[in-house]
C-alpha cells in the first residue's frame, strides 16, 4: 500500500516536518530533522531497489494522470540522485546537533532546522518530479532555503555571500522559467516524457534554440561551471559547517543531474550531441574550470575556501564525463556525483570538527593538529587522499572511468590533462596535512582535543564509505552504468 | 486523456510562433526583452543593494509578461467553459467533455496564468529573503551600498 | 596454498598491530617484529617451493572494477623479489634494533609499524597478479613509507618528504596511470599474461610511447629527470635507507618495470616494435650521470643514493633489452644489488652510531678501529662494481652479454665505463678507512658519550670502535650472503629462467 506512494512520500515527509519543526524547541527539532533525514534516506533506497529490479516507476500525484496531472517518475538515474542527497542528508543530520548549537544562535535553531528540511525536500523534489515547471517551484524551494541557511554563518560576510548567492541564483531560476516557457510555447506541455517526444517535431525552430540556451545558462549558473561560479566560493566558506557539508555534496550535484534530465532526456541526447553539439561547448568550460580552480585552490589559505575552490574543479570533472558524450564518459559523470559527495562530504564534515574546537579553518591555526586531533585528521586526511584520487578510495573510481571514457574518445590529452590536476589536487590538500603533521602547534590548536563523538562517528562514517566504495565499485558502478544507458538511449552510443 | 498532439490549443501555438518569426507584429516579445533588459542592467550596474532587488524583480516580472502573453490567443475567449456547467469537472470524464467542448469555443489559455502565478509567489518570496538579507546586512555593516561594505571587508582584511 | 599468499599479505600487517600492542615494552615489541619477519620468510619460502614446483596459486582480494580484480599470484618474478625482501627483513630488523636503540630515536613504535606496513605493500606489490594490483600496493608502498621518510620530523624531513611522495604521486598519478589505463581500454585487460597482451592491439607506433610512459611513470625506478626523490629520501633514519630505498621501494619500481616489459608488453613485442631503444639509453645516461654525481657527494648516504640511483637503471636497461638475457640479468640485479647495496648501508649507518661521521672524507683511518664494518663495506662495493668473489658479478656478466646480443656495443662500453666509476667512487671509502691517516677530529668520543647517558644505550661493552652489535651481526650476514651468491647463485637464476622460458 504505503510502497505505491514512496515517490510523493520521498518529498513530503521532509516538506511536512519543516514547519512542525518552527513549534519545537533546539533539540526537539533537530530530533524530527533527523528523523525525517533518515526517513528520506530509507525511501531512497527502496526507491532504488525497486527501480533497478521492476524499472522506471511512474506515479500520478492526487491521480491526475499525466501528461496533463504532474507526474513523479523515478528512474535509475534520479533514483541514484535521491539515494545521493539523502545519504548526504541522513549523514548531517545526527552531524548537525552539536555543530550547530555552538556555530548559531540558540533562538535561531528551529527555525535552521526547518529551513533544513525544506532545502532537502526542494531538493529532493527536483530530483524526484517528471514534470517541468514542478522542477522550477522546487528549484525555488531548496534555493530559498539555501540563501537562508547560508546567511546563518556567524560572519557577516555570511550575510553579503548569501545575498550575491540570492541575486545570481534568482537569475539563474528565472533563466530556466524562460527556457521552461519557450518549451510550453512550443509543445504545450510540462511533462518531461511528453515533451521528449514532442521535441523532436520541432527541433528546428529557433524557440527551441533558444530555449536550450535560456536552460544551459540557467543550469550551468546553478552547478556552479566555470565561469558562472562566483557566487559558490564565498557562500561554501562563510556558511555554517554543517550547511556547507550538505550543499557542497547535495546542491550542485542535483543542478548537475537537472542538466543531464534536461539536455539527454527532455531534449534528446541526439539532439544535444548531434545538433547542438553540447559537448563541444562543455569541454573547454570543463577543461578551464579543472585547471583553473585547481591552480586557484592551491593558493587558498582558508580551507573551507580552498575546497570550494576545489568542489568548482570537481563539478569540471562531471561536466567533462559529459561532454564526452559516451556511456563510460556519463558513467563517470553519475559515479563522480556520488563519489564527490562522499569525499567533499567526509572533508567538509573534518573541517566541522576542527571548527567546533578552535574556531577556525585558516591554514595556519590547524598547524599541529595532527597531534591534538588524530582522528578528526585522520578523516581528513583519508578524503583528502580520495580526492586526489588514490587507489582503494571513491575519488579513483570516478577517475578510472573519467579517463577510460577519454581514451575512448582519443581524447589523450584530456586524460593527461585529468591525471595532472589530480597532482595539483594532491599539492593543496598536502598544503593542510603538512600544517597538521609538521608545524608547530598554534595557540588555539595547544589547548584543543579530540572532537566529540556525535561529530566524529557521522565523519566517519562517510570516511568509510569513501573506502568501501573505492574498494567495491561494482555495485555503484553497475548502477551509473544502467543509468548512464538510461540517458543516452536510443541514440546507439 | 488529451493527445496533445493532436491538442487544438498545441497546434493553434504552433501555427502562432510561425508566425512569430516576424517579431514586429509580437509586440509583447519586445515588451519582455526590454523589461529583461531593464531589469538585469539595475541588477549588475547598481551598488545598492535593494536596487538590486527591484532589479531583480523587474527581470522577474518580464517572465511574468512572457507568460501571460503566451496563454493568449487571437480570438479566444476567457477560459470559462461555455455551457456544460455542473458537469463535474473534476474527473477524468469531465476532462474529456471539456476538450470536446474546447473543439467548439476558442478559449485562451489558462495554463499559463496558473503557472505564473506560482512563479509570483516564488517571486515575492525571493524578494523578502532578499530585504531581510539587505536588513541584516544593514545591521551588520551600517550600509547598504556594496563598494562600501566591499571597502569594510578589505579594511577588517587589512 | 593460496593461503599462504594471504597471509604472506597479513603477516606484516599482524606485526604492525602486535608492535602497536606491545609499544609499551621495548624487549618484546621488537621480539614481535623480529619473529613476524621470520614467519613472513618462512611462508615466502614455501611459496617458492611451490612455484619451483610449478604451481602458480593465484587469489581474488576484492573486484573493485568489472573485470579489473585485485588480485595475488604468485610467478616466479614475484617470487624472487619477495624472498629477498622477506629475508632482508629479518636482516634489517635486527640491524634497527642496535640502531635506533644506538642513535636514540624518538618515536620508535611509530618507526616499526610503518616499517611492517611498508613490507605488507612490498609483498603485494611483489605478488600482484595484474597492473591493476600493482598499481593500488605501488601507491600504498608510497604512502606507508611517508611517515618513515620524514620520521625525524625536522623541517629538512618535512621538504624531503614534500619532494619523495610529490615525485613519486606525481609521475605515478600522470604517467603510469595513463598507461594503465591506456593499456585497459587497448586490451581490455590488466592481467600478467606470459608473452605480454599488447600484441596485435597496440601499434607499433604507439609502443614507445607508451613503454616510456610506464618507464617514467613508475618513479620509484628513479630513471631521471625523476630520480630526486631518492637522495632526498635519506634523511630518513639508516635503516629506512637501507631496506627501503635500497631495497623495498626502489627494488619495487625497477620489479614493475620489468614485470611490465615481460608480462604486458611481452619482449617479443618490444623487440620487434623497437619500443625500448629510445629507453635503454635513457637508461644508460642514468647509470653513467648517476655515477658520477655520487663521485662528487662527500656524504656518505647521499654518495650512496646516487650509486642506487645509476644501479637501478641497470635494471631497467636490461629489462629494455628484451632477451632472454638481458630479463635475466636485470633479475638477477635485483637480487645481487639489494644484497651488496643493504650491506653498503648498513655500514654506513653503523659508523654514523658508532662515531657520528657521515661524510667520506671523515673517515681516514677508522677501518682500524671498525675493521669487520669496512671489511664488509668492502665486500658489499666488490658485489655493487660486479667483481668476483660477490655475487654482482653474476648478474653483470648478463646483462653485458644481454647487450651483446641485442646488438648495442655501446651500452656494453656503459656497463664497463660505469663499473670503472663506481669502483673509484666506492672504494675510496675502505681505502681511507684502512690505510688514510686518523685524524685528531676523527677522535670518535661525542658518539661515546652520547650512549653513556642514553636510556637504551647499553651496549656500552663495545666501545667506540664498534657498531652496536645487533646491526653489525646483520653487517655480517649481508655481507657473508654476498658472497654465497656469487658461489651459489642458482636459486635466483633458476627463477629467473622459468620467467623467461615458462
Amino acid at each position: 500500500m504505503i510502497s505505491e506512494h514512496l515517490p510523493i512520500l520521498q518529498v513530503v515527509i521532509p516538506l511536512l516536518a519543516a514547519p512542525l519543526c518552527i513549534f519545537l524547541r533546539g533539540r526537539a527539532a533537530w530530533g524530527l530533522a533527523a528523523l525525517a533525514s533518515g526517513s528520506a534516506l530509507a525511501i531512497s533506497l527502496a526507491l532504488l531497489g525497486r527501480v533497478l529490479s521492476t524499472g522506471a516507476i511512474s506515479y500520478a500525484l492526487g491521480d491526475w494522470a499525466p501528461p496533463v496531472g504532474i507526474e513523479y517518475r523515478v528512474d535509475a538515474v534520479n533514483a541514484w540522485v535521491l539515494v545521493i542527497v539523502s545519504t548526504i542528508g541522513a549523514v548531517v543530520g545526527p552531524y548537525a546537533l552539536l555543530s550547530v548549537e555552538r556555530e548559531i544562535e540558540a533562538r535561531r535553531i528551529p527555525l535552521f532546522y526547518a529551513a533544513w528540511l525544506l532545502c532537502l525536500s526542494g531538493l529532493l523534489g527536483m530530483a524526484v518530479t517528471g514534470d517541468v515547471f514542478n522542477v522550477f517551484v522546487f528549484l525555488e524551494i531548496s534555493s530559498l532555503s539555501a540563501y537562508a541557511l547560508i546567511a546563518l554563518g556567524r560572519d557577516r560576510r555570511a550575510l553579503t555571500s548569501a545575498f550575491r548567492y540570492l541575486v545570481m541564483g534568482s537569475v539563474g531560476a528565472t533563466f530556466i522559467v524562460i527556457g521552461i516557457g519557450l518549451l510550453y510555447s512550443m509543445t504545450g506541455s510540462l511533462n518531461m516524457a511528453d515533451l521528449s517526444e514532442l521535441l523532436p517535431g520541432v527541433w528546428d525552430t529557433r524557440t527551441v534554440r533558444v530555449a536550450y540556451g535560456f536552460l544551459a545558462v540557467g543550469f550551468c549558473l546553478k552547478l556552479a561551471l566555470f565561469p558562472l561560479h562566483l557566487w559558490l566560493p564565498n557562500a561554501y566558506t562563510f556558511a555554517p559547517s554543517a550547511v556547507t557539508a550538505f550543499m557542497a555534496s547535495t546542491a550542485t550535484k542535483v543542478a548537475v543531474y537537472m542538466l543531464l534530465r534536461f539536455f539527454l532526456t527532455v531534449f534528446g541526447a541526439a539532439f544535444s550531441f548531434d545538433v547542438m553539439r553540447l559537448d563541444l561547448v562543455l569541454l573547454p568550460l570543463a577543461l578551464a574550470a579543472i585547471v583553473s580552480m585547481s591552480l586557484v585552490a592551491i593558493f587558498q589559505e582558508n580551507v573551507k575556501r580552498l575546497l570550494a575552490y576545489s568542489s568548482v574543479a570537481q563539478i569540471g570533472y562531471m561536466i567533462l564525463g559529459l561532454s564526452f558524450a559516451s556511456a563510460t564518459g556519463l558513467t563517470a559523470t553519475l559515479l563522480h556525483l556520488f563519489n564527490h559527495a562522499l569525499m567533499k562530504g567526509a572533508l567538509f564534515m573534518a573541517l566541522g570538527c576542527v571548527m567546533y574546537r578552535i574556531g577556525s579553518v585558516r591554514i595556519e591555526a590547524m598547524a599541529g593538529l595532527g597531534r591534538r586531533m588524530p582522528i578528526t585528521m585522520a578523516a581528513f586526511v583519508a578524503g583528502g587522499l580520495s580526492l586526489v584520487g588514490v587507489p582503494l578510495t571513491v575519488g579513483f573510481v570516478s577517475k578510472w572511468y573519467l579517463i577510460v571514457g577519454a581514451l575512448e574518445r582519443g581524447w589523450w590529452p584530456v586524460a593527461a590533462l585529468v591525471l595532472l590536476t589530480s597532482a595539483m589536487a594532491l599539492v593543496y590538500v598536502w598544503r593542510v596535512v603538512e600544517a597538521a603533521y609538521f608545524r608547530q602547534a598554534s595557540a588555539g590548536a595547544r589547548r584543543s582535543g579530540e572532537a566529540p563523538w556525535s561529530l566524529l562517528a557521522p565523519t566517519w562514517a562517510l570516511v568509510l564509505l569513501n573506502l568501501y566504495f573505492g574498494i567495491d565499485a561494482m555495485r555503484t558502478a553497475e548502477v551509473a552504468r544502467v543509468a548512464a544507458e538510461l540517458l543516452l538511449a536510443g541514440t546507439g552510443r | 486523456m488529451i493527445p496533445v498532439a493532436a491538442n487544438p490549443l498545441a497546434q493553434s501555438l504552433a501555427a502562432q510562433l510561425q508566425i512569430a518569426q516576424n517579431l514586429v507584429s509580437h509586440y509583447n516579445y519586445w515588451v519582455v526583452i526590454v523589461l529583461m533588459m531593464v531589469g538585469f542592467h539595475i541588477l549588475i550596474a547598481r551598488g545598492n543593494l535593494i536596487r538590486k532587488i527591484v532589479g531583480l524583480n523587474v527581470f522577474q516580472t518580464s517572465v511574468f509578461m512572457l507568460y501571460i502573453s503566451l496563454g493568449k490567443i487571437s480570438g479566444g475567449t476567457p477560459p470559462i467553459l461555455a455551457g456544460g456547467v455542473g458537469h463535474g469537472e473534476t474527473d477524468a470524464h469531465g476532462a474529456a467533455e471539456g476538450a470536446h467542448q474546447a473543439a467548439e469555443v476558442l478559449y485562451s489559455n489558462p495554463l499559463p496564468h496558473v503557472l505564473i502565478l506560482t512563479a509570483i509567489v516564488v517571486g515575492i518570496a525571493t524578494t523578502s529573503v532578499g530585504l531581510a538579507l539587505a536588513v541584516r546586512i544593514r545591521e551588520a555593516y551600517g550600509t547598504i551600498e556594496e563598494e562600501e561594505i566591499n571597502a569594510i571587508e578589505a579594511e577588517a582584511g587589512a | 596454498m593460496t593461503t599462504l599468499l594471504i597471509l604472506a599479505l597479513l603477516l606484516p600487517v599482524a606485526g604492525s598491530a602486535l608492535v602497536l600492542l606491545l609499544r609499551r615494552n621495548p624487549n618484546a615489541r621488537e621480539a614481535a617484529s623480529l619473529v613476524t619477519a621470520g614467519a613472513l620468510f618462512a611462508v615466502v619460502f614455501s611459496i617458492y617451493q611451490a612455484v619451483m614446483r610449478g604451481e602458480r596459486p593465484a587469489v581474488v582480494l576484492a573486484e573493485p572494477f568489472p573485470g579489473v580484480p585485485i588480485v595475488l599470484e604468485a610467478e616466479p618474478l614475484g617470487v624472487l623479489f619477495a624472498l629477498i625482501a622477506s629475508f632482508l627483513w629479518i636482516v634489517t630488523t635486527a640491524y634497527a634494533i642496535g640502531y635506533m636503540r644506538g642513535h636514540h630515536e624518538e618515536n620508535q613504535t611509530r618507526f616499526y609499524t610503518f616499517f611492517a606496513f611498508a613490507i605488507a605493500s612490498t609483498m603485494g606489490v611483489a605478488f600482484a597478479g595484474n597492473l591493476f594490483t600493482l598499481f593500488v600496493f605501488y601507491e600504498v608502498l608510497s604512502l606507508t613509507t611517508f611517515p618513515l621518510v620524514t620520521h625525524a620530523g625536522t623541517d629538512a624531513a618535512r621538504r624531503a618528504g614534500r619532494v619523495y611522495l610529490g615525485i613519486l604521486f606525481s609521475t605515478s598519478i600522470v604517467f603510469q596511470l595513463l598507461a594503465i589505463i591506456w593499456v585497459y581500454v587497448l586490451a581490455g585487460t590488466l592481467d600478467f599474461t606470459p608473452g605480454g597482451i599488447l600484441e596485435g592491439r597496440a601499434s607499433a607506433g604507439m609502443a614507445p610511447l607508451l613503454l616510456g610512459l610506464f618507464v617514467f611513470g613508475i618513479g620509484k625506478a628513479a630513471v631521471m629527470p625523476f630520480h630526486r626523490w631518492l637522495p632526498a629520501a635519506m634523511v630518513a633514519p639508516t635503516p629506512v635507507s637501507a631496506l627501503l630505498h635500497a631495497v623495498a621501494v626502489v627494488k619495487a619500481g625497477v620489479f614493475a618495470v620489468l614485470k611490465v616489459t615481460v608480462y604486458i608488453f611481452g619482449t617479443g613485442f618490444v623487440t620487434a616494435t623497437a619500443a625500448s631503444v629510445w629507453l635503454m639509453w635513457v637508461a644508460a645516461a642514468t647509470i653513467i650521470l648517476g655515477s658520477l654525481v655520487a663521485f662528487r657527494k662527500d656524504n656518505l648516504k647521499a654518495r650512496l643514493a646516487y650509486s642506487t640511483v645509476s644501479q637501478l637503471s641497470y635494471v631497467v636497461l636490461g629489462a629494455m633489452l628484451a632477451n632472454a638475457l638481458g630479463v635475466i640479468g636485470s633479475g638477477m640485479h635485483i637480487a645481487m644489488h639489494a644484497f651488496g647495496k643493504i650491506t653498503l648501508f648498513f655500514c654506513a649507518g653503523a659508523i654514523m652510531v658508532a662515531t657520528h661521521r657521515t661524510e667520506v672524507s671523515q673517515l681516514d683511518g677508522l677501518g682500524r678501529k671498525m675493521p669487520l664494518t669496512f671489511a664488509a663495506f668492502l665486500i658489499g662495493t666488490l658485489s655493487i662494481v660486479g667483481l668476483p668473489p660477490a655475487g654482482g658479478a653474476w648478474s653483470k656478466w648478463f646483462l653485458g652479454i644481454g647487450a651483446l646480443e641485442a646488438g648495442q656495443v655501446g651500452l656494453v662500453a656503459v656497463l664497463m665505463l660505469s663499473s670503472l666509476l663506481s669502483l673509484a667512487y666506492l672504494m675510496e671509502i675502505p681505502l681511507r678507512g684502512f690505510f688514510g691517516r686518523a685524524t685528531e677530529e676523527g677522535d670518535p668520543q661525542p658518539g661515546h658519550e652520547d650512549r653513556a647517558h642514553g636510556p637504551d644505550g647499553g651496549h656500552g661493552d663495545h666501545g667506540f670502535h664498534g657498531a652496536p652489535r645487533w646491526s653489525l651481526a646483520a653487517i655480517l650476514v649481508t655481507a657473508a650472503a654476498c658472497i654465497a651468491l656469487f658461489i651459489h647463485p642458482d636459486p635466483f637464476y633458476r627463477l629467473m629462467t622459468l620467467v623467461t622460458a615458462p
